[in-house]
Formats: C-alpha cells, sequence, structure tokens
C-alpha cells in the first residue's frame, strides 16, 4: 500500500477538500505551523489564492469572521497554528460558534473547523505548548477530532470540513513527519469511531494524538518482556466511541490512559470517569493516568520532557497496572 | 414604531409579574433609528443584533406573538424556547445569531460579510450595537479586518447615552471610552464615519441609504453613530415603564410621571416623529390614534398567543445541539 508522510497526508487532504468544494476557504497560517515543510502550503496558495485569506493578528477578529462565514454557507478551515492561541479567540469559539446552533433552536448552522496543533513540541515554554481540547470538550456544541497517524489525518479532516458543527481539529507538530500507509481514494473516516492502533490481551492503552506514537513505542518495548498491550485511539473526543474502549476491556479487563493534556480535568480524566461509570465491572485493577503533571509547561528540555506523558512513564503505568 | 413601543411596554408587566425570568434590555426611544435604517436594507441582507435586539426584529417584520413566545421560553417561539430575549432569531429575514455578549457580532458580521463577498451575492452585512460594544477588543479588530477586505458591511452603532460620552449618561460612574466622538475609532481604520441625531427618523433614512448605497456599489465598510437619548425606564437595573405610551402624548405629557415626562416630551422619537406627520399634513391625529389602537390590540393577542403557548418538553434541552 501506498506510504505518505503525515504532513503530506494531510495536505492532499486539504487539496481535495478545496478541489472538490468551492465554499472551502482557508484562513490563517500554513497548516504546519514552523515546519521545515511549510513551504508546501505555497501549492495550495497558488491553485486556490481567492480562497485564502491571511489576516492580521487577530484570532478573535478571524475566528469570528470563520463562524459568521460559515453561517452564510462558506466551510472556513482555521488554522490557529500554536493551539495555545485559541484562547485569544475563546469568546467567538467557545461563546458564539459552539451556542449558534442550540442557541437559534436548531435553526443556524456554523460548519466552521478551528485547527490547531497542540501540546509539547520541544522548547514551547509555557505559552505555546498549551492543549487546550480538554478545557473545548467542557464545551457542549464543538466536535473535537484528534488524529496520530498519516491515515487518519486525513480521512478525520475530510469528515471535519463535511460537518454541519464546528469542529476543533487538534493536531501535533511532532506527528508531522511520522510515514504510514494512506491508501489511495481513501475514505473519510466517520467521527465517533475509535482505532485499534495495536491489538494485544494483557492492558488496554488509551491514547490521542502524539501520545498513539509513543504509545505504540512503549507497547513495542513491554512486548519484548511478554506484555500484550492493546493500543486504542478514540479519534474523536466529541462524538466519543466508548463502546469500542469497553468492548477491549472485555479482554484485557486493565486500563491506562496516557495524554498530553494537564492531568486535572484533563482528557484522561474524562474517559477514566467514563470507563468507571460504565466499564467498572470490568476491571481487575484501578485505573492509571499518564498525563502532563499540572505544572506551566517548563522551556528546560530536561524538565519539559519531565512533565510529558513519555514512554517510561508509560511503560511504569502498564506494569504497575499487572502488578 | 408603535409595534415597537407597545411590544415593550407590553413586555415590562409580563416580567413584573414573573412570567418570564433572566434579565432583559429595551429598546424602546430608539426606534427612529432601527426603523427607518432597516427599511434601508434589501429582504436578503444579513443582519446581526444584540441583547437589545426587540425593536431590530420587529422592524423587520418578525411576528410579535412569536417574539414574545420566545422571551416567555414557549415552544412557539421563534427559537423554540432555546434562546429567549438575548438570542432571538430570524434566519429567513436575515438574523442568522443574536448575541448577549458585548461586541460578540462584530466578528461575526465580517464573516457573512466576507461570505457574501466570496460568493459574489450583494447582500450587504448590517451589524447593529451599542456604544459600549466599542470598548471590547473585538471591535477594533473587526473593522480592521472590514477596512482591509472592504468587506460589504454597514456598522449602525446605537448611542442611546447622547450628553454624555457614551454609557455615561446611564449607569456608568464616569466616561468610559478615550476615544471620543466615537467614531474617531472607526475612523482610525479608514472607514467613513459619521455621527447623526437617531431621534430624527428621516435624517436616518438619509444616512443609511446613502451608506448603503456605497457599501453597494463597492466602496466598503460604512460606520454611522446614531444618538438618541436613554429612555427613562431604561435607567435602572430593571426596566420599568414610567406610563404606557399614547398618541395623545405628542401634544399634552401631564400624564406622565414628572421625573419622565422631559424624555416624552422632547426626545421621544415615536412622539417627535409623530408630531412631524402631523405638522407635515402627511397623517391626522385621527388616523395615527387609530393605527395606534390597532396595533394595541394586534399587541394584546399576541401576549395571548404566547401565554397560550406551551413550555418545550424537558427532554428538548437535549436535542439541538448538533446539526
Amino acid at each position: 500500500m501506498r506510504e505518505l508522510a503525515y504532513y503530506e497526508a494531510k495536505f492532499e487532504a486539504l487539496d481535495e477538500i478545496m478541489s472538490a468544494d468551492e465554499r472551502v476557504h482557508l484562513i490563517n497560517g500554513t497548516f504546519l505551523s514552523l515546519s521545515p515543510h511549510r513551504h508546501v502550503f505555497q501549492n495550495l496558495q497558488k491553485k486556490f489564492s481567492e480562497r485564502i485569506f491571511a489576516p492580521p493578528i487577530s484570532e478573535l477578529g478571524f475566528c469570528g469572521l470563520a463562524t459568521g462565514a460559515a453561517m452564510a454557507g462558506l466551510r472556513p478551515i482555521v488554522d490557529l497554528s500554536t493551539g495555545s492561541f485559541i484562547y485569544e479567540a475563546w469568546p467567538q469559539v467557545a461563546n458564539e460558534a459552539a451556542n449558534a446552533y442550540s442557541m437559534s433552536g436548531g435553526q443556524t448552522r456554523v460548519p466552521v473547523v478551528f485547527h490547531l496543533f497542540h501540546g509539547l513540541r520541544g522548547g514551547g515554554a509555557a505559552q505555546h505548548s498549551g492543549s487546550p481540547q480538554a478545557m473545548l470538550w467542557n464545551v457542549p456544541g464543538l466536535e473535537i477530532a484528534i488524529p496520530s497517524s498519516p491515515r487518519d489525518v486525513k480521512g478525520l479532516l475530510k469528515t471535519a470540513v463535511a460537518s454541519d458543527n464546528p469542529t476543533i481539529f487538534v493536531d501535533h507538530t511532532r506527528l508531522l513527519d511520522i510515514r504510514g500507509e494512506v491508501p489511495e481514494n481513501d475514505k473519510p473516516i466517520p467521527f465517533g469511531v475509535a482505532d485499534i492502533k495495536r491489538s494485544g490481551s494483557d492492558v488496554t492503552l488509551i491514547a490521542t494524538s502524539f501520545t498513539v506514537q509513543v504509545a505504540l513505542q512503549a507497547a513495542e518495548k513491554l512486548a519484548s518482556e511478554g506484555i500484550e498491550v492493546e493500543v486504542v485511539d478514540p479519534r474523536t473526543l466529541v462524538p466519543f466511541d466508548l463502546a469500542t474502549l469497553l468492548s477491549s476491556l472485555e479482554k484485557t479487563h486493565r486500563v491506562v490512559i496516557a495524554d498530553e493534556t494537564h492531568q486535572s480535568c484533563g482528557v484522561a480524566a474524562e474517559i477514566a470517569a467514563r470507563i468507571a461509570e460504565s466499564g467498572f465491572d470490568k476491571l481487575k485493577t484501578r485505573i492509571r493516568r499518564v498525563s502532563t503533571l499540572d505544572v506551566p509547561v517548563p522551556y528546560s528540555p530536561g524538565l519539559e520532557a519531565h512533565i510529558g506523558p513519555s514512554e517510561s512513564r508509560i511503560m511504569d503505568a502498564v506494569r504497575a497496572a499487572l502488578a | 414604531m408603535f409595534v415597537i413601543r407597545h411590544f415593550e411596554e407590553n413586555l415590562v408587566p409580563l416580567h413584573d409579574q414573573g412570567v418570564f425570568g433572566g434579565h432583559y434590555h429595551l429598546y424602546v426611544g430608539q426606534e427612529a433609528t432601527g426603523v427607518p435604517a432597516l427599511s434601508c436594507l434589501r429582504a436578503d441582507d444579513y443582519l446581526f443584533t444584540t441583547h437589545r435586539n426587540h425593536g431590530h426584529l420587529l422592524a423587520r417584520g418578525v411576528e410579535p406573538k412569536r417574539l414574545f413566545a420566545e422571551i416567555l421560553g414557549r415552544v412557539d417561539g421563534l427559537n423554540k424556547g432555546k434562546g429567549g430575549s438575548f438570542h432571538s432569531v430570524a434566519p429567513g429575514l436575515g438574523f442568522l445569531h443574536s448575541s448577549g455578549v458585548v461586541a460578540g457580532i462584530i466578528p461575526l458580521s465580517t464573516g457573512t460579510a466576507y461570505a457574501a463577498k466570496a460568493q459574489k451575492n450583494g447582500r450587504l452585512t448590517v451589524c447593529l450595537f451599542g456604544d459600549g460594544s466599542l470598548e471590547e477588543g473585538a471591535a477594533p479588530e473587526a473593522f480592521n479586518i472590514a477596512s482591509l477586505l472592504k468587506l460589504p458591511l454597514l456598522f449602525l452603532c446605537e448611542n442611546n447615552g447622547k450628553y454624555g460620552a457614551g454609557r455615561a449618561v446611564a449607569a456608568a460612574q464616569s466616561s468610559s471610552m478615550a476615544a471620543y466622538p466615537l467614531t474617531e475609532l472607526p475612523k482610525a481604520y479608514k472607514i467613513p464615519a459619521q455621527q447623526i441625531d437617531g431621534m430624527d427618523a428621516g435624517l436616518v433614512h438619509a444616512t443609511v441609504s446613502e451608506a448603503v448605497e456605497k457599501i453597494r456599489r463597492g466602496e466598503g465598510p460604512q460606520f454611522v453613530e446614531a444618538q438618541t437619548v436613554r429612555f427613562p425606564g431604561s435607567e435602572t437595573n430593571w426596566p420599568t415603564v414610567p406610563k404606557p405610551t399614547d398618541t395623545a402624548f405628542a401634544w399634552d405629557v401631564s400624564d406622565v410621571p414628572e421625573k419622565a415626562r422631559e424624555w416624552y416630551r422632547s426626545c421621544d422619537p415615536l412622539l417627535i416623529y409623530i408630531r412631524e406627520l402631523v405638522e407635515e399634513n402627511r397623517a391626522s391625529r385621527d388616523e395615527i390614534t387609530a393605527i395606534e389602537s390597532q396595533v394595541k390590540s394586534e399587541i394584546a393577542a399576541a401576549v395571548d398567543f404566547a401565554l397560550n403557548s406551551p413550555y418545550p418538553k424537558p427532554e428538548e434541552a437535549e436535542r439541538d445541539f448538533f446539526a
């Protein structure tokens, strides 16, 4: 099967989406952050210059513009670039876009996509390493997609743009160079369908975004210790596929959740709560979380590595679940 | 103008009787701005309004009974009771979304204007907001974007604090805008801006007509500040009606409590307009009185309709938050 780099799959998706639908406009950014590949955005710029808007540095303003344009029938994809920048646009995202459909009694649709790069990226320090998806999961009215592989980024981006709801598309710069299979003419990936990234019978390891890749490496190493880990990727937080997680638990009876949002009220916390509510009787041991420690992200490389859901922390948690 | 006045004068006692909760804001005193301004628009134009939206919706032709029902939280409301006073919408009349967040609509209005420009459909957007909105950062961000893109957008600022710097006359302790007159702010972004008497219906019509023509010619956004004098019933934390309006007040305000009398005598745009019609022989006192009594009975019927409309079933709360 054909193999692509993650960023290539993502740009193939953007190209196909824009070619197929004139309502799609790109607003701000290059969708590649500071990646050395960001020049590939120029290809889109040449091809679709009339549908690409480079706005002033006004996140509140241009997220509002995109939201209003979506109300009027366009399908804008906004690149906030660094995830923490969505805090500048919070009123428009959390208080206008997310509420419009409900507040209008189901009359006004807001098919906008807010794309952002979250998480620990190496030297981002406290203000450029945010993972706002946990806070956004606490805002009803937003869909949240969070890919971890080349095939998923392409398929989920297509579904995000096709959705009639405001969607947060949570990306990670450390995924951009990962290579993986992406079939030609692949179908969009429906929201609310988790993916088993690796089968195993001993422990269910739920992970999201770049942490899926870390989890897969941890699983390989644990296999050499004779521990078979099942890595499950929810792929979307809203809607959330609890059923696939629970059926994995039927087999393993043990769960570790690894994710880069901060621990308190984080993504792992919500997943743990849902499993505890619906699958407690399947568990042979307590649920374990491997999240980013509850501190502002420090700059120095060793400090940053210390607080994240690293391979060693994940392996320790899996071993502890089996102890 | 009669519809707006008698609508709101009938709304206040419903709140006082506890028929609906929450807080709400009156448009009374600004009728000579909204009614003529909105008459300059095309049927397919977009409008955004705020927490002070009743007058705009009614001026555009919303049925009073459906607006009453929405404010009372009933199933026959414009938004099926999901929005209430602050968020009433009428997509068929161009009102896609009404925001109770000060300045929330200003970035959104650049979005429908952006979409109309992209779709080359000639639709104009009117963004209606109060002087307080200019204090939010969203306003200058949106002015900048609107000006850079030459968007087909009319910013109509209804300053209901004439004789003071914006909110100063109302509840605020002191002036709250350093950019004064308020037109200085849009002018800084090269948006043509003018300040007019918002109690002069003819002047509002002439000014807005001209601004709309310029926008349709592709000259980009325009800003109009219409000044009105705040209705004395809006000067308290909770709206009150000093005395239900009657056409006879145009010539004799002795029935009005003394504290509010001066406003009705010299600042009430509805009474100013009535005197104008009679003095210019465009209508007789009897004709106006006949129209008023017809409106009064229509409003009474609309209140009955809303009071008899059922509340939504509680489980409706769980529907319609995703398209």
